[in-house]
């Protein structure tokens, strides 16, 4: 195996193949910057280019660049114009957002940065030390597991049901979980809530939701509110508005450690991926956090910033786990990367290792290079890309409409789907006019459907719902959902009484 | 080199002779059989279909059969977006060609697509790729008979993991294989996924005792050690996979292919069908073709004019009477 490694660490120190990862990070963390162009088209269209070098080390190590550059780059648009492009980077703008709008957009993107090269750079360890012993746990879960852990991430719209909000924000998570059963599930072979509507039947289109929820409102709020930029220029300049302070540093770093883990074991779950990881990540720290702490979630929260982006990165990371040891994809980019694997004459799986330990540990090896490569190139562009936000409104607001029409049309060339966003878009308005909270209905709608998928063939295995019980894992998920759910309260409970009983 | 799945004989010398026209012809001027060619797809991009069109298109241009292509992605409706478009705008889309796949036949039955096959001009089925039913390398399960036993004892007992939904092809396939072997094909105890990979975990982690899949997909993973090929829905063993047994070998008279090919607008003058199901015969022996064929794993399975339409039918049938008898219709 050590030969293995060294042959491995030999072939990504090439010249050549460092070069690949320069390229594929470059591409990637651009072009995932658009919202609308998520990793799985800038992979698709990078696949021909690939299998040209001829190389499997070469194009696996461009493709997995491209692939983290795009999660890396991906919190740039949910940051700076809510506009999340990528289900993975929805829960950055949860607070990434709010932080921008403070005028703290560079130290918003400074965070998010840091948090995804340690994220995308702990999971590059992860892999390396135990990728062969993880395929067992990509292969742990059933779907009662991973219908747990869906309800396990749904405690993420805890964050956002404050002092009397709690009904408003469970009333939105309900209304996202109707709008994830439109079209036809994995389980029916009949469309559901289509009116009719052939252009209804695959269901409503993430991006399109995202675009008609978030951004189109936010460039309607930018009209309706006075002043010039979002943010005044020299406010996004101030130094301590970009630099993080070392207190902050302090409250992040517990943070990223324990979501860097988390992460990336989500990341190894065929089921699971990014977007669980961000979501999940999220709620767990929103409620472990005490109590002054937990309050910031959803309104500029450097935790609840850290936490997502985290994830996401070392959940990139570990998806490349079941791909490279069992030659399964567990979502949709790494079975286009799997695809040009084969087409390579590399098989991907448990002789992975010993046929071709060159390509196997060499891409694990890049993905420390990429990191680097990725921090490196976007940290000193932060001040220039965080004054985008003192761009006087008329020139921002038709760029928010224009990336936000151009993002829900562009995979699907479905002009509908703009109708579709529109409608959303006015809905979307009236809900932030009359308080209604937006982040649980977009949780709703993407952990909705996974976990409407996943209790149904959890049903149709077991016959029953014995599964919640006769599975240990299974209970012990969803015990510690509920254990995440309440112990706040409990907490603060403790805390009053304390407090009484010393005065 | 090139393979030829044959459906019929006559289909492979006609195809043949084809090629020898074609190629006296291609000598004698150097200049393209089509000038232009615009590609429907109905789906995203990076699906299935997109790839299908658009690697087509790269060979047909690639070894200069086609002067150029061009491409449209029409989503929606799982497809039927486009079908209707090809259908309401005929006489304007005869450059036009739509890709699809066994899909076509399914939908339109259970009424999900207003039109059928019929409806339109078919071409030629250009690739596929046959269902194989899989298990886990270290099960007691060796062939298809074994398989067969557990179920008609206690078909609760026996989770089936596929890619596709209740009533979906994946499903079909393992109904249509029990109920050749004289067993209820509406007991299955089916476990649908959204994706044939998660299916795939879901077979490895022990959830499901078997797996319904596409027989390109499950070589790899046999090769590498992980499953075991109970049986494929091949008529005959294929050049890919010599080891891999076929239902029909194994006593049980089913076969199945799950084909990707090409559809034009209805009412095409009958020269332009020609040109159309010439040109894509041609395609297979450049190798232009066999690169885009070889970096897609894909199964050359040319079934070209009224040879495709019969196929298309007796695949309706066959799948007609299957899903009625498991209730979808």
């Amino acid at each position: 195996m050590l030969e293995g490694i060294l042959q491995g660490l030999t072939t990504a120190l090439s010249f050549y193949n460092l070069l690949m990862v320069v390229i594929g990070c470059l591409i990637g963390t651009f072009i995932g910057m658009l919202p609308g162009l998520g990793p799985m088209s800038i992979i698709a269209i990078m696949i021909p280019v690939a299998i040209q070098l001829g190389n499997p080390a070469a194009a696996l190590i461009m493709l997995a660049g491209v692939y983290y550059g795009a999660i890396f780059g991906g919190s740039t648009s949910s940051i700076l114009i809510n506009a999340p492009g990528v289900a993975g980077t929805v829960a950055t703008s949860f607070d990434g957002y709010p932080m921008a709008r403070q005028g703290k957009a560079g130290k918003a993107l400074t965070i998010a940065a840091i948090a995804s090269f340690c994220g995308g750079t702990v999971g590059a360890v992860l892999l390396f030390g135990f990728a062969p012993a993880l395929s067992s746990v990509a292969i742990l879960f059933w779907s009662s597991e991973y219908f747990a852990l869906m309800v396990l991430g749904m405690t993420a719209v805890a964050a956002f049901a404050g002092r009397d909000q709690v009904l408003k924000a469970l009333l939105m998570t309900i209304v996202g979980v109707m709008l994830a059963t439109v079209g036809e599930s994995a389980l029916h072979n009949a469309p559901r809530f289509t009116l009719g509507l052939m252009d209804l039947q695959s269901g409503i289109y993430f991006v399109t939701l995202v675009m008609g929820l978030f951004a189109l409102p936010e460039a309607l709020f930018l009209i309706l509110r006075r002043g010039k930029g979002v943010v005044e220029s020299d406010k996004l300049m101030k130094i301590e508005n970009l630099r993080i302070s070392k207190a902050e540093a302090k409250q992040m770093a517990p943070v990223i450690g324990r979501q860097s883990i988390a992460g990336f074991l989500i990341g190894v779950l065929p089921g699971a991926g990014a977007t669980i990881a961000s979501f999940l990540g999220y709620a767990m720290e929103r409620n472990i956090a005490p109590a002054g702490d937990r309050k910031q979630f959803g309104k500029g929260s450097i935790k609840g910033l850290a936490a997502p982006e985290t994830a996401n990165n070392a959940a990139c990371t570990g998806s490349f786990v079941p791909l490279l040891t069992l030659g399964i994809p567990g979502s949709g980019t790494t079975a286009i990367l799997l695809g040009a694997l084969i087409a390579l004459n590399v098989s991907p799986g448990p002789g992975l290792m010993t046929d071709r330990p060159e390509v196997f540990w060499s891409v694990i090896i890049s993905m420390y290079v990429g990191n680097l490569v990725l921090l490196m190139l976007n940290l000193p562009l932060i001040p220039y890309i965080a004054r985008l936000l003192a761009v006087p409104r008329n020139y921002l607001v038709p760029f928010v409409l224009f990336f936000a029409l151009i993002g829900s049309y562009i995979g699907q060339n479905n002009p509908t789907e703009l109708l579709i966003m529109i409608g959303l878009g006015i809905v979307a308005t009236i809900f932030r006019f009359t308080g209604f909270p937006l982040p649980p209905l977009i949780i709703g709608f993407i952990l909705g459907g996974m976990m409407e998928d996943n209790l149904g063939r959890a049903i149709r295995r077991s016959g029953g719902i014995e599964f919640l019980w006769e599975r240990p894992m299974t209970l012990a998920l969803l015990i510690l959902a509920l254990i995440l759910l309440i112990a706040p309260y409990l907490l603060d409970k403790l805390k009053i009484r304390e407090r009484l009983m010393s005065n | 080199m090139f393979t030829i799945k044959k459906i019929s004989r006559g289909t492979l010398t006609a195809t043949l002779m084809l090629f020898g026209l074609l190629l006296a012809g291609t000598s004698a001027h150097a200049g393209p059989m089509i000038d232009k060619i615009h590609f429907i797809i109905p789906g995203g991009a990076g699906g299935g279909w997109d790839g299908t069109a658009r690697g087509t298109g790269e060979a047909l241009t690639g070894s200069g059969l086609l002067g150029s292509g061009s491409y449209e992605n029409m989503s929606g409706g799982g497809g039927g977006k486009a079908i209707g478009y090809m259908i309401e705008n005929a006489a304007s889309n005869h450059g036009t060609l739509m890709v699809n796949s066994t899909p076509i036949i399914i939908r339109s039955l259970v009424g999900r697509f207003p039109h059928n096959f019929r409806d339109l001009t078919p071409i030629a089925g250009v690739i596929g790729d046959y269902a194989a039913l899989v298990v886990k390398a270290d099960s007691d399960l060796k062939n298809f008979g074994d398989l067969v036993a557990i179920y008609k004892s206690n078909p609760a007992d026996l989770a089936v993991a596929g890619g596709s939904v209740p009533g979906g092809m994946d499903h079909l396939v393992v109904a249509m294989a029990f109920k050749a072997a004289g067993a209820d094909p509406n007991k299955v105890n089916y476990l649908p996924f959204d994706a044939g990979g998660k299916a795939m975990a879901a077979l490895l982690s022990g959830e499901a005792d078997a797996l319904s899949t596409g027989l390109g997909e499950a070589l790899e993973l046999a090769k590498a050690g992980e499953i075991r090929i109970l049986v494929s829905t091949a008529g005959e063993r294929i050049a890919e996979a010599p080891d891999v047994s076929t239902l029909v070998e194994q006593g049980y008279d089913a076969t199945f292919v799950n084909w990707r090919g090409f559809f034009a607008a209805p009412g095409l003058p009958a020269d332009v069908r020609q040109a159309y199901i010439d040109i894509l015969g041609a395609m297979y022996d450049k190798p232009e073709w066999e690169a885009v064929r070889k970096r897609n794993g894909w199964v050359n399975i040319y079934n070209p004019g009224d040879d495709f339409v019969k196929f298309l039918e007796a695949q309706e049938k066959v799948v007609g009477s299957l899903m009625k008898e498991l209730g979808f219709l």
